[in-house]
């Protein structure tokens, strides 16, 4: 189920650059693949990408993440020239790459930066799966530690929204070694007292899932995000039988204790202010009556 | 006897052959010693092409070999005092996972490593080496006891990755490798990897952030086996010949690569055939890692590491977003 919907979801979700977007006419019209109500696409970006009929939640692209979540034109980005090397000279990657560099207008499947939410100083980065599935090569982990170190500097908290099919296998073990390279800066992070926030959005798996995203002091996800370290094909291959329909959903995920909450897109920012409202340094101790 | 490999065909042939000529000698009391000195002449040179020039699939082929030494075989031998210790404290106890403490030289040690089996009902026992979260946690477990009573911590790596199961999901692998991950990263103790069969993907990595990463010669170390990189590639995972010299995923492929500290030399034909030997080789290294790395505080150490793995990843810049042509 949770497969066909990506594939569906695929045509509306490449929205990226200016330039693309305009390519996209306006007024098309779209079919929401869970309720299957017809709406303008124009309407459903209005509503953050989530349909108004039955909230399934859309995918949305890292700048329409950055728009909805940060405070508006707060935004400033960090290392947006980085680009992936290919270490291994492995088949067909350096083309891949150039051909999605082109596609979504992004240099890699990231963007870090800093903003505010409400006013509060923020780390951010935003995983984006239209570029190469959002796979962590050696770009994703150096942006993320970078940013975390910004992090530590500036004694802001961070925040990472998940987007991701897991390692990038044609930079073969240097893509392995970003999920200790990722997990390590973040340990920085925490030594110097600092806020994680991970937010996991569709789809978080394998060496993604199995790092950085599941290490947040605290643990949001999007409704019906994938979330999972092994495939689903696999797992069924492994067990011989199928498995239920919800495994490895957000809503799963919290039933079986690995999430604080599912959070809808619309309440996302709210819950990420109240958040980092509550870890704010400036705090003077409860007064005496 | 030996499981054989299929690249080792040509030398197992040879070595029969003398075995028979000698065997002949000794019924018939016919001196064929000048030939026979020859065939070993031969024999030695042939080993030596062959076993010399492994590419990434023979070396794969070897890491996986039936009688290839597991961690217990070299715990066994390379400590002494090792009492095993079991269980997460949370869920149950995994024993595709042994740890335990244990004196190396002398002094306190704990030691953990992935652990397969030998046979199929060991296999089955242990999940062929391919632990649940509760293993996981188990070695954080171990590890942070180590660090209390600051010693060393010695990890083998050995596992075709962690399982892909419903329960596994359930009790949370991810969370569990990604709790390893960060918790090694601050652990204040000196932490010694050293791959000793198949390295595989998150699962191999959960014991795997540590101040030294040594590979034995014949192991392999990767994001994906190749068999699943071929399905994914080239919807076809008999070409995993292909994708093992691809993927680089052999000790002297990260060495060059710098991915790892250094290779430790394997006997001619792979570790299985003298465990004894072996587990002197790994002893050496050991012993030298661990006298280095008691020249550096618990701080300084847990700097190195983070350093380590910070500079590990290839990239470049470009000027501007950059469309391709
Ligand atoms: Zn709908």
């Amino acid at each position: 189920m949770i497969r066909d919907l990506f594939s569906k979801k695929k045509k509306y979700a490449t929205i990226p650059s200016e330039q693309a977007k305009q390519e996209v006419p306006e007024g098309l019209m779209t079919k929401c693949p869970q309720c299957k109500s017809i709406m303008y696409i124009k309407e459903l970006r209005k509503n953050q990408m989530v349909c108004d009929q039955c909230g399934y939640h859309h995918r949305v692209t890292s700048s329409e993440r950055i728009a909805i979540t940060l405070d508006e034109g707060s935004f400033e980005e960090f290392d947006a020239e980085m680009i992936s090397k290919d270490p291994l000279q492995f088949p067909e990657y350096a083309d891949k790459s150039a051909k999605d560099r082109e596609k979504t207008g992004l240099n890699e499947a990231i963007i870090t930066g800093k903003g505010t939410i409400e006013g509060m100083g923020v780390v951010i980065g935003v995983m984006d799966p239209r570029f190469r599935m959002g796979s962590m090569g050696s770009v994703v982990g150096e942006k993320m530690s970078r940013a975390i170190q910004r992090a530590v500097d500036e004694r802001k908290p961070f925040i990472m929204f998940a987007a991701s099919g897991g390692a990038r296998m044609q930079e073969g073990v240097f893509s392995l070694m970003q999920m200790a390279k990722t997990s390590t800066a973040l340990n920085r992070l925490h030594e110097e007292g600092l806020l994680f926030i991970s937010v996991m959005t569709h789809p978080t798996t394998g060496g993604v899932s199995a790092s950085f995203a599941s290490l947040g002091d605290i643990n949001l996800a999007e409704p019906q995000a994938l979330i999972g370290f092994a495939g689903r094909r696999i797992i069924e291959q492994t067990i011989r039988q199928k498995l239920p329909d919800d495994f490895q959903t957000a809503e799963f995920l919290l039933k079986h204790g690995q999430l604080d909450q599912v959070v809808a897109r619309k309440e996302m920012k709210k819950t990420l202010q109240n958040i980092i409202d509550i870890h704010r340094p400036a705090h003077t101790g409860i007064k005496e009556d | 006897m030996a499981e054989q490999l299929p690249f080792e065909k040509p030398i197992i042939e040879l070595r029969n052959k003398i075995s028979e000529l000698k065997t002949f000698t000794l019924e018939k009391e016919i001196d064929l010693s000048g030939e026979i000195e020859k065939l070993e002449t031969r024999l030695e040179q042939l080993e030596e092409d062959i076993y010399g020039n492994m590419g990434g699939w023979e070396r794969v082929q070897i890491a996986r070999h039936s009688q290839r030494p597991t961690t217990m075989d070299y715990i066994e031998r390379i400590f002494t005092n090792f009492m095993e210790l079991h269980g997460d404290r949370f869920y149950g106890d995994d024993e595709a996972i042994v740890g335990g403490i244990a004196k190396f030289e002398g002094e306190p040690v704990t030691v953990i490593g992935h652990q397969r089996g030998k046979g199929t009902k060991e296999n089955l026992r242990r999940n062929f080496g391919m632990p649940h979260p509760e293993g996981y946690r188990k070695a954080l477990r171990l590890m942070k006891q180590a660090e209390k009573f600051k010693r060393p911590v010695i990890c083998f790596i050995d596992t075709k990755g962690a399982y892909p199961g419903q329960s596994a999901e359930e009790r949370g692998q991810s969370e569990a490798i990604a709790k390893n991950l960060i918790s090694m990263a601050g652990l204040k103790t000196p932490i010694i990897c050293i791959v000793i069969g198949e390295g595989g993907s998150g699962g191999a990595l959960a014991l795997g952030v540590g101040d030294r990463i040594y590979m034995l010669e014949n192991s392999t170390y990767s994001v994906i086996s190749p068999e699943g990189a071929a399905a994914l590639l080239w919807k076809d995972s008999g070409q995993a010949k292909r994708a093992a010299e691809t993927m680089k995923i052999t000790a002297p492929d990260l060495k060059e690569l710098n991915l790892i500290d250094d290779v430790i030399p394997e006997i001619r034909g792979g570790a299985h055939r003298n465990v004894d030997t072996q587990a002197g080789y790994i002893r050496q290294t050991l012993k030298t890692a661990l006298l280095e790395m008691s020249k550096y505080d618990s701080g300084e150490l847990v700097n190195k590491r983070y350093e380590k793995f910070n500079n590990i990843g290839e990239f470049d810049h470009v000027n501007g977003v950059m469309p391709a042509e």
